[in-house]
């Protein structure tokens, strides 16, 4: 039975949505507000700043990390920058511009009033980091500076060096660390989401296990957000972190939740390429170096010369072939796909035929290595530490790689999932960039969200809680934490033959090969006709050694790959049934003959929120159609 | 390629801790140094041995989880870089390869080669940030910061808190990761309302959670990722000094 | 229940007297020691000009000798505050040194130095020796209590023969020796020493810092050249 979805978006003309719905929201009264205990787990940008922000308010807060300090977030990683529709360069850049070109930029699967609302708090998200010390690049007048970013036609990208996301973070977290010493946020690093505690209907609160020593318990709380970010490593193969999971978004599905678009997954197409199974990530190197650089392949299969020794005659310079007026600098996802292409024809160089050349030869030969080196210096400085070749002499070879996660948690205008008192927040949530994300929107989407939407809307739900403080006695929490601790022991207990990493390694290349840049009806069919099997050997043959009252990498792990191989399942799933290519999800069924993605409006102009129903039953497919009042639904074309 | 490896294993903070020898088998001189523990890891579980913990997370050298000291050097050998981003073709075949925690008081052991660096934290939270609640900021170009100044606010803004200064120092000072935040803000016309009582809280909690002092070595510069500037340093030491004259003035009345 | 980490108010935060709270911190103990190391520093730099008027003859040497002892009161305020600046340097390096220790109570099994060097790890040895050597210096050539026959040198004018005793000091191969290895450890000392005051009484950036180490070295070398040019001179009989 499918469930009506109400987005809760406020009436009126669009501009004027956010400005009225901060109007029309409850309020929390400053005495009232000291009453509620406030769940935060995660402490990237959107965790980090929504933890922060809430505890000016006055609300006690309780922060959750899996790493040893909430600075070590990965959006610690993003390099590029953070949009805002600042206008600061004259450039005719507008609110309403930044909204356009995000609602376009996702393939027009997002909703309008959220991205509006997104693009509105930009500006106020620079002020902000700016106040805090962020120190972002400025011209010699002392003003900021701006750049254009992922092929943006105005400069509104703000940034600091290539460490943006740190400096962010850093910011967001100095914020937090302020209201630790305040006694506003308690902050619990090394601490791991296994569950969430629905009481009558509400998520009221988490079990979390302590990674330094293994003990589980739970935790009350008024309301839960959850900042937990992707699930690009699901394809174990990613330029995510490490440690990043689904856990917390998928255990809150398996208690209610709904998820929203999980076929949804953006994919680089410049990343340094896979060296061998022992690879542990992927390196993403910047798009930028596709101005100057030529990617090709051998025309040959099976080639085994040295990249120098092929000539001109027997190489393809596939991009410049296929797409003449983009040439090298095809969109992402073309770039991917081609990428793709050519490797699966057994044209692909390097170890494993996973990857094609980016050559710099003619741009060297052209503007002189000095100027190369100008460029992209640091970047050929990367990739020779990483592969041990230079650049400069032998051409790059790259790969596409996972690197950013659209689909996320169903939220509502207010940011809360179906559940009530559960709010989703950042990349764990689905609600902004729709089927694809633009560049430098990342940092933007996680830092409105936990500075600016989350403190006004959180008090929407919190207003209709006053008095209903749940006791920590109630059987829920001793049912969740037995739960827990079962699974726990099982995973302990299986006593097999393969690691846990074999098993992420196995699945990864599983859903990489059919719900990675390209899927068919047949291979995600094939996908899911395997996962089953694979998560049943999981289940019989994992080996995780060590105790669970300790600090046991092994067990975490575990965990995670669990829950990975069954979302798996459920990301095949949406990308079979979305009938459709949009944005990140290019089903090979629906494209043009020159291999343009072929969108349906007609069918498929909608979110699909699943929602769990047992471990053995189909999930159901929930439906919130995207209505567009603002902006005409365009195909776009790079030929 | 093939390495012998002493590693530090340690079931907890209360337990004695010992070098163990591993053999590390096979290793592709692509894989990094983190990959060559993860296939002894995978190893060492095949043959129902407990696997050797180490803290890691991005792997690409910016979220400073990473942490061992590689034949004595914190990070391993070569310059500005994490430990995650060194390599095994670094290293000879069959070469011998000591692999330690990073070693101070203010960082107890955690597990094998993982160590508790909550300290740093608690530096952070003692003075390192610039109130500014969420809200309140005024338009981020109504305060000019020159180029030069900005510039070297982000030199200094660039430490990823790894914790290899305080590892490499003689004498386990975390002088010069307080050293960056303190310019880092301090350099900022933002950081300037409360860089006298950010300086001497940050200073004392360091000295409260048994850091020691800085004689000024540089071998926390030598392995710093982020190639952090100990002339930093002495721009902390002057803030230090200025703050406490003015506190005394200020108890003068 | 996992713990939360705790909030650094509950950590010891010192003195609230700025004050003693300043001299208690690691910072304020540095700077201690570097004032009064650049204290020793310019002492030592007027010593060594003092002691090199030997090579402008026995006249010059005894005259400024004498009338060093004339100052009186100012002389020994002056030498207080010497003991007291070498007291304090001595003293408060050892607090330091101990908490360090403490700092780091395990130590590496295989440390490999990156950067510190020779002298500047050996600082408590060779400021330790250079206090023995002072030691003994005292009690040769201010107390004279291990040649007393100095105490009876006059020149024709009836002063103290400072030249003299400088001579008969030195003519002994042995004590110079002696005198040439202190004066090395001095200048090891000092060439860390010198760049190491620069950066801890928060002078140093990246423009001089450069400049400043460079600039240790030299000032640590020279003052070496000339403390032992001295014994030398005398030895090779360029001063008779």
């Amino acid at each position: 039975m499918t469930t009506q979805l109400d987005a809760r978006i406020p009436s009126g003309p669009l501009a004027d949505k956010w400005t009225k719905h901060r109007a029309e929201s409850k309020l929390v009264n400053p005495n009232n507000k000291r009453k509620f205990d406030i769940l935060v787990v995660g402490s990237g940008l959107a965790g980090a700043s929504a933890a922060a922000s809430l505890a000016e308010l006055g609300y006690h807060v309780k922060c959750f990390c899996f790493q040893d300090s909430a600075r070590r977030a990965h959006s610690i990683a993003a390099q590029g920058g953070i949009n805002a529709a600042k206008n600061y360069q004259n450039d005719g850049d507008s609110v309403f511009r930044l909204f356009y070109d995000t609602i376009k930029g996702g393939d027009f699967r997002s909703r309008e009033a959220n991205v509006y609302r997104l693009a509105e708090v930009s500006a106020n998200i620079i002020d902000q980091c700016v106040a805090q010390g962020v120190p972002f690049a400025r011209e010699y007048g002392g003003l900021l500076a701006n750049r254009s970013f992922g092929g943006a036609q105005v400069s509104r990208t703000f940034y600091a060096r290539g460490q943006t996301g740190q400096q962010l973070l850093l910011g967001a977290y100095q914020a937090l660390s302020d209201q630790i010493n305040m006694g506003g946020v308690k902050m619990f690093p090394r601490s791991e989401l296994l569950d969430l505690v629905i009481v009558d209907g509400h998520a009221k609160g988490i079990v979390v296990r302590d990674l330094k020593t293994g003990e589980i318990s739970s935790f009350p709380g008024d309301a839960v957000v959850l900042a937990t970010g992707g699930y690009g490593n699901v394809f174990y193969l990613s330029t995510n972190a490490r440690g990043c999971n689904v856990s917390a978004t998928y255990r809150a599905y398996k208690r209610g939740a709904f998820f929203a678009n999980p076929c949804y997954t953006q994919i680089h197409p410049t990343c340094i390429p896979v060296g061998g199974p022992y690879q542990s990530k992927l390196t993403l190197m910047s798009e930028s170096l596709r101005n100057d650089g030529r990617v090709w392949v051998p025309k040959n299969k099976g080639e085994s010369r040295r990249p120098d020794q092929i000539p001109e005659a027997e190489r393809d310079y596939y991009l410049e072939r296929k797409y003449p007026s983009f040439g090298n600098l095809a969109p992402r996802d073309i770039a991917s796909r081609s990428a793709k292409e050519v490797c699966d024809e057994g044209r692909g160089v390097g170890p494993g035929g996973l990857g094609v050349y980016l050559d710099f030869a003619e741009s060297i030969r052209r503007l002189g290595e000095q100027t190369i080196r100008e460029r992209y210096g640091n970047l050929f400085d990367i990739y020779h530490n990483i592969t041990g070749e230079n650049a400069y002499q032998v051409p790059m070879r790259i790969y596409p790689a996972v690197h950013y996660t659209m689909g996320g948690l169903w939220v509502d205008y207010n940011l809360m999932s179906n559940v009530p008192g559960l709010h989703v927040l950042g990349e764990a949530n689905f609600s902004d960039h729709g089927a694809n994300r633009l560049g430098a929107s990342a940092l933007m989407q996680g830092l409105a969200d936990g500075y600016f939407v989350i403190p006004c809307t959180i008090a929407n739900y919190l207003a209709t809680q006053l008095g209903k403080k749940v006791s920590p006695d109630r059987p829920e929490f001793r049912a969740v934490e037995e739960e827990v601790r079962g699974r726990v022991k099982k995973l302990l207990s299986i006593k097999g033959k393969r690691s846990a990493t074999s098993f992420h390694q196995e699945l990864g290349l599983l859903v990489w090969e059919q719900c990675g840049m390209a899927r068919s009806r047949d291979g995600l069919k094939d996908a899911l006709q395997k996962i089953g099997p694979l998560r049943e050997e999981f289940w019989e043959n994992l080996n995780v050694l060590g105790g669970q009252q300790e600090l046991n990498q092994s067990l975490e792990q575990a965990g995670r790959v669990a829950d990975f191989l069954e979302f798996a399942e459920l990301m095949c799933l949406d990308a079979l049934e979305r009938e459709e290519s949009c944005g990140g999800h290019f089903r090979v069924e629906y494209q043009t003959e020159e291999g343009e993605a072929v969108r349906n409006d007609k069918d498929f102009c909608h979110v699909t929120a699943w929602q769990y129903t047992g471990p053995d039953s189909k999930p159901v497919a929930n439906i919130e159609p995207l209505v567009f009042e603002n902006v005409k639904l365009a195909q776009r074309s790079y030929k | 390629m093939n390495f012998k490896l002493k590693v530090w294993r340690q079931q907890n903070e209360n337990t004695a801790g010992q070098f163990r020898d591993y053999e590390a088998i096979n290793i592709p001189a692509e894989a990094s140094f983190l990959e060559m523990l993860d296939i002894v890891n995978e190893g060492l579980i095949a043959r129902q041995e407990e696997p050797i913990a180490f803290d890691s997370d991005c792997r690409e050298g910016i979220c400073g989880m990473c942490s061992l000291v590689v034949n004595g050097i914190a990070h391993g050998p070569g310059k500005a870089k994490t430990t995650c981003q060194l390599y095994m073709r670094r290293f000879q075949d069959g070469e011998t390869i000591w692999i330690e925690p990073f070693r101070a008081a203010a960082f107890p052991i955690v597990k094998d080669l993982i160590v508790d660096r909550s300290a740093f934290d608690r530096i952070i939270q003692a003075g390192g940030y610039i109130t500014a609640r969420t809200g309140s900021a005024p338009d981020a170009n109504s305060i000019p910061i020159g180029k030069t100044v900005a510039d070297l606010a982000m030199e200094a803004a660039a430490c990823i808190g790894c914790g290899a200064c305080a590892a490499a120092c003689p004498n386990s000072s975390a002088m010069l990761f307080v050293a960056a935040k303190i310019s880092h803000l301090g350099l900022l016309p933002q950081g300037q309302p409360e860089r006298t009582s950010r300086v001497r809280n940050m200073v004392r909690t360091m000295d409260a959670l048994g850091f020691g002092s800085c004689t000024n070595h540089y071998e926390c510069e030598a392995v710093c990722p982020a190639e952090i500037s100990a002339t930093f340093i002495s721009r902390l030491n002057r803030d230090y000094a200025v703050a406490s004259i003015r506190e005394g003035l200020a108890a003068r009345g | 229940m996992p713990s939360a980490t705790a909030s650094p108010t509950q950590t010891k935060r010192g003195s609230s007297n700025p004050f003693i709270a300043f001299c208690q911190s690691s910072i304020g103990k540095k700077i201690i020691v570097g004032v009064t190391g650049v204290y020793l520093i310019v002492f030592i730099t007027g010593h060594l000009l003092g002691n090199l008027e030997i090579y402008l003859g026995q006249d010059h040497v005894n005259a400024y000798a004498q009338f060093l002892q004339g100052l009186g009161p100012i002389l020994w305020l002056e030498r207080a505050i010497l003991i007291a600046a070498v007291v304090i340097h001595i003293v408060v390096t050892i607090q330091l040194a101990a908490e360090n220790r403490a700092a780091r109570p395990q130590k590496y099994a295989h440390y490999n130095y990156q950067a510190a060097k020779p002298s500047s790890r050996t600082m408590i040895y060779s400021g330790l020796l250079v206090l023995c050597f002072v030691i003994y210096h005292l009690l040769q050539f201010t107390f004279m209590t291990t040649n007393p026959e100095y105490r009876h040198l006059e020149d024709h004018l009836h002063r103290h023969d400072v030249y003299r005793m400088m001579i008969l000091g030195f003519q002994q191969p042995i004590i110079s020796l002696f005198y040439a290895a202190a004066i090395f450890f001095l200048a090891a000392h000092l060439s860390h020493g010198f760049s190491s005051v620069v950066q801890t009484l928060g002078i140093n950036n990246q423009k001089v810092s450069g400049f400043v180490s460079n600039g240790g070295r030299w000032f640590s070398w020279l003052i070496f050249a000339g403390y032992v040019s001295i014994p030398v001179s005398i030895l090779i009989g360029l001063i008779k």
